[in-house]
């Protein structure tokens, strides 16, 4: 179980250090998917990164809160501990297909690098081990593709190449970064039924990182979503799209396009996200929201609305939840 | 009379790197033709590599078509010169997919809204223009003290907004929107959608609407053409495609939508055939198609009189 407790990471902005994420909890289980929503910006894919201290690298600092894997705190581990967990147990896969291959290498030589970090294989062993994922995530000719370059496959074989590594040292957590947004729609979803497929054989948890309600509707239990650097609802994939109870969840998701022939006025939400460090001390979603009154004024705890297991951050939402 | 219509088009490029001397070329657009009416939005549907983005590009007068024709309000413009085609640019712009890319980060945006004015309405002096940039810039949903501010300085959908009013302040007939809504988040989407449908029907606009996102052309296009590997492969009014499509292709890419709700979820089958590929010869869907038969390998890919070009069409539901 992967546990993130409330929290908070700052990322440096014009030499200011400022909160991009606040107080953010989640769990992620073995065998269960839980989706990450949320538009640009509001914090999710930092979240995410923050869950294999990737973001540390790039300035993200930790200014609150805890990351356990299996009651241990990630933050207690040192860069070697870290960097044996990254990979053989929890593993990540990026959006972009296009760029998170080296371009000057071959397919197995990536492949059987990341095998050879983690399991005590030979040369010859990690071949075979590479031939075999490579087949695992629906690869034809997987001993052929072994000596070819990145930029011989296309965008959908890519990232069966890039999930293929992520399985190399069979981790129990992936991470995947809005896996199919860079993919046309019809590779999209074979990329979709890949993922899930793996994940029900290897009773992998599943963190899936997406802007896109489509694809959680496709393939989470659970779900998290995001604005403005804070969880605003959690709860079951049913519950959330049964009965949304944050203003902002309901107004997202009936933005969407829907797939009914109606070319009506789509419903918007008024304003802008405000940018990290602007945050207002109380609900941050109030000056865009058509319920906010002086309440709203105050900080909202996160469980501020609950029913059973699913959460909402809004004093208001018990008026609006069917 | 048609707005924009192109008949017969074709294009290839040269094929491999950029030092292969082998003269082998790569068909992007076989055979494509349509029209476009006044205050009608015709879109354009199709994975990446499908020769969408290369119509338009020709379409606009922006690249020359090996063989076939253009024609902006009837006037055949295929063969006129770069001078003579600038003088008639006002009729058809373009707005393009990112935001961040295509506005000049140096230019002020009043600059760079107003820079098609210096060209198409020469005759205005400079406050003027600037009386015209303030006006397209609150047409378009902003404010007009943006004007002496610089790209950098808003959001992704208020940039969108800014290509828009770059490409109206000429007063096109015709919008080319390649992918417009693409690089934006759903609730920025939907302002710019709304924004698209207002100003369609407030100036009578023409779209040729470019896309992949089946729910986004469902909501906004009167019209579609499903292009795949440089061909049209099925036509017809959104409603009817959208119901009834015939061509396994489009069959594919419906089935491919992602769904509503969970409720919806199937077990998920993997269609039969290969996840990409083109035939080189015969029907382009070939090696994808559950559908295909010996004979597909010697059809000529043309539409037949209902709208697609299939030998083994998918049942009316």
């Amino acid at each position: 179980m992967i546990e993130v407790s409330a929290l908070s990471l700052s990322v440096s902005v014009q030499g200011r250090r400022v909160e991009a994420v606040s107080g953010v909890s989640l769990t992620l289980k073995e065998g269960r998917v839980l989706g990450l929503v949320g538009e640009s910006g509001c914090g999710k894919s930092l979240t995410a990164q923050a869950m294999l201290r990737l973001g540390e690298y790039q300035g993200v600092e930790r200014t609150a809160g805890d990351i356990r894997l299996d009651g241990i705190s990630l933050f207690d581990m040192d860069d070697e501990a870290m960097r044996r967990i990254r990979g053989s147990r929890l593993a990540m896969v990026f959006q972009e297909p296009m760029t998170a291959l080296n371009p000057v290498f071959t397919i197995g030589s990536q492949l059987i690098e990341v095998i050879r970090l983690h399991l005590k294989l030979d040369k010859r062993q990690a071949k075979e081990r590479a031939t075999t994922l490579l087949q695992a995530v629906g690869m034809q000719q997987a001993e052929q593709l072994l000596s070819q370059y990145p930029d011989a496959l296309s965008g959908g074989m890519r990232q069966r190449v890039l999930i293929a590594m992520a399985m190399a040292a069979d981790p129990d957590y992936i991470i995947a970064d809005e896996p199919t947004t860079a993919l046309d729609v019809s590779v999209q979803k074979r990329i979709i039924a890949l993922l899930l497929n793996l994940q029900k054989q290897r009773n992998l948890g599943l963190l899936l990182v997406t802007h896109d309600f489509g694809l959680v509707a496709e393939m989470c239990d659970d779900v998290a979503v995001m604005y403005a650097g804070q969880v605003v609802e959690a709860g079951s994939v049913h519950e959330i799209f049964d009965h949304p109870a944050h203003p902002y969840t309901r107004a997202l998701m009936s933005c969407r396009p829907g797939l009914s022939a109606d070319s009506g006025e789509l419903t918007v939400i008024a304003g802008q996200v405000p940018q990290p460090g602007r945050w207002p001390s109380g609900c941050r979603f109030a000056e865009r929201c058509p319920l906010a009154d002086a309440a709203c004024e105050q900080p909202v705890a996160a469980d501020a609305w609950r029913q059973q297991t699913h959460v909402a951050r809004c004093v208001h939402a018990g008026e609006v939840v069917r | 009379m048609s707005v924009l219509a192109i008949q017969h088009l074709h294009k290839s490029f040269s094929s491999g790197s950029m030092f292969a001397v082998s003269g082998e070329k790569k068909k992007a657009v076989s055979d494509v033709s349509f029209e476009l009416a006044a205050g009608e939005t015709l879109a354009i549907v199709g994975e990446s590599g499908s020769g969408k983005s290369t119509v338009a590009r020709m379409a606009m007068g922006l690249l020359p078509a090996d063989s076939g024709r253009i024609f902006w309000d009837g006037e055949d413009i295929t063969h006129l010169s770069q001078h003579a085609l600038r003088s008639r640019r006002h009729h058809i712009q373009m707005v393009f997919q990112d935001p961040f890319a295509s506005l000049n980060p140096r230019m002020k945006i009043g600059e760079s809204v107003g820079e098609g004015l210096r060209i198409h309405f020469s005759h205005l002096s400079a406050s003027q223009r600037r009386e015209r940039v303030a006006e397209t810039l609150s047409l378009c949903g902003l404010d007009a003290s943006g004007m002496d501010r610089y790209p950098h300085q808003f959001s992704g959908g208020q940039r969108q907004r800014i290509g828009i009013a770059r490409a109206l302040i000429v007063e096109p007939r015709v919008l080319v929107l390649d992918e417009p809504v693409s690089a934006l988040d759903v609730s920025v989407q939907a302002q710019i959608l709304n924004l698209l449908n207002r100003l369609q029907q407030d100036k009578g606009l023409s779209y040729l609407f470019i896309s992949h996102d089946l729910s986004v052309v469902r909501h906004i296009a009167d019209r579609l053409a499903v292009m795949f590997a440089g061909r049209v492969v099925e036509t017809g009014t959104s409603e009817a495609v959208f119901s009834h499509c015939r061509h396994p292709y489009t069959r594919a890419l419906l089935d491919a939508r992602p769904i509503d709700h969970p409720s919806q979820r199937q077990n998920i089958h993997l269609p039969a055939g290969a996840d990409e590929g083109v035939a080189a010869t015969g029907c382009p869907f070939q090696p994808r198609c559950p559908f295909s038969q010996p004979d597909c390998a010697a059809f000529d890919g043309a539409l037949n009189q209902a709208g697609f070009a299939c030998l083994h069409p998918c049942q009316p539901a």
